[in-house]
């Protein structure tokens, strides 16, 4: 044992991490709730809001991240048995796949607002109440959800470099492991937006 | 001092097959949505959005490899979850 692991708490850590990831779970979860209400009050308005998302686009980006999580579990595994190169392509595989993915909300939001449907538009406000609160929450769920996409590669990059350069490597890996705990949960929050958003029509 | 998580390497071919599961899942739930079954198709595609993170926590979270703290700790947090909803639901089920 070298003198720099005398300050390393590896358990400690990803006790952190989790309890992090504890509240950003009750953070979406509270979200969840208030969609599950104003739907319970609004169901046929939410059922035919929901008719409007391409559910082609939504499976798409499902399938990408799903993808995108196991190479990111895969990268642990490159880095514990010494494969930088294979840690390395994994790595930059779930970068990848996490910008397809906001490229492809890019285009689907872009399609959504060109068909006058955005918070607080004139066509909204049209359909009623149970439709500005449907696309209400899509906006601001899907929406909080891509900002975790683009914080989650800021910490992928960076988990990147620092494999590049090994700070992290075969012995000390706990920023990876809880890097990627990190884009699990991307995942599992896209995990309950995508059957209650594109499927519910 | 590292020695308390015992450093477990999951292998390659065991996220391939979790990757597939959740795929199968995922086309399963399109597929049931797709045919109109109603109040069924929704609560049978939140069934398996359960299942699929389900696996995300057990096998890429490692909370099978991992201390049995973290278990506890989420199946807590689930708990608190679940709570929250009935008592909402108690509340807005029953205003008429």
């Amino acid at each position: 044992m070298s003198t720099p692991e005398a300050h390393r708490d590896d358990f400690g850590s990803k006790i952190g991490m989790w309890l992090f990831i504890f509240t950003e779970l009750l953070l979406f979860g509270g979200l969840f709730i208030v969609y599950s209400v104003y739907r319970f009050k609004n169901p046929v308005a939410f059922h035919l809001a929901g008719e409007e998302l391409d559910t082609a686009i939504g499976t798409i980006n499902t399938v990408i991240l799903l993808i995108s999580s196991m190479t990111v579990a895969m990268s642990i595994t490159a880095v514990q048995l010494g494969h930088k190169k294979k840690a390395v392509f994994l790595l930059a595989a779930t970068i990848l796949l996490a910008i397809v993915f906001m490229i492809n909300k890019y285009f689907e939001w872009s399609g959504k607002f060109g068909h006058g449907i955005y918070p607080g538009s004139e066509k909204l406000t049209e359909l009623g109440t149970g439709e500005v609160l449907f696309f209400g929450l899509y906006f601001a769920m899907t929406g909080l959800h891509a900002l975790h996409i683009i914080i989650g590669v800021i910490i992928l990059a960076v988990m990147l470099s620092k494999v590049m350069k090994s700070t992290i490597n075969t012995e000390y890996y706990v920023q990876l492991e809880n890097g990627g705990l990190y884009w699990h949960l991307v995942d599992l929050i896209w995990i309950f937006l995508f059957p209650l958003f594109y499927l519910i029509a | 001092m590292s020695s308390e998580s015992a450093a477990h390497t999951v292998k390659y071919k065991t996220y391939f097959f979790v990757l597939l599961a959740l795929l199968v899942l995922t086309f399963t739930s399109v597929a049931i949505t797709s045919i109109d079954l109603g109040t069924f198709a929704i609560a049978g595609a939140l069934v398996l959005a359960t299942i699929k993170s389900s696996l995300v926590l057990w096998f890429f979270m490692h909370l099978k490899y991992e201390n049995k703290i973290f278990r506890i700790m989420i199946g807590l947090v689930l708990f608190v979850f679940l709570i929250v909803m009935i008592v909402t639901f108690l509340d807005y089920g029953f205003q008429r």
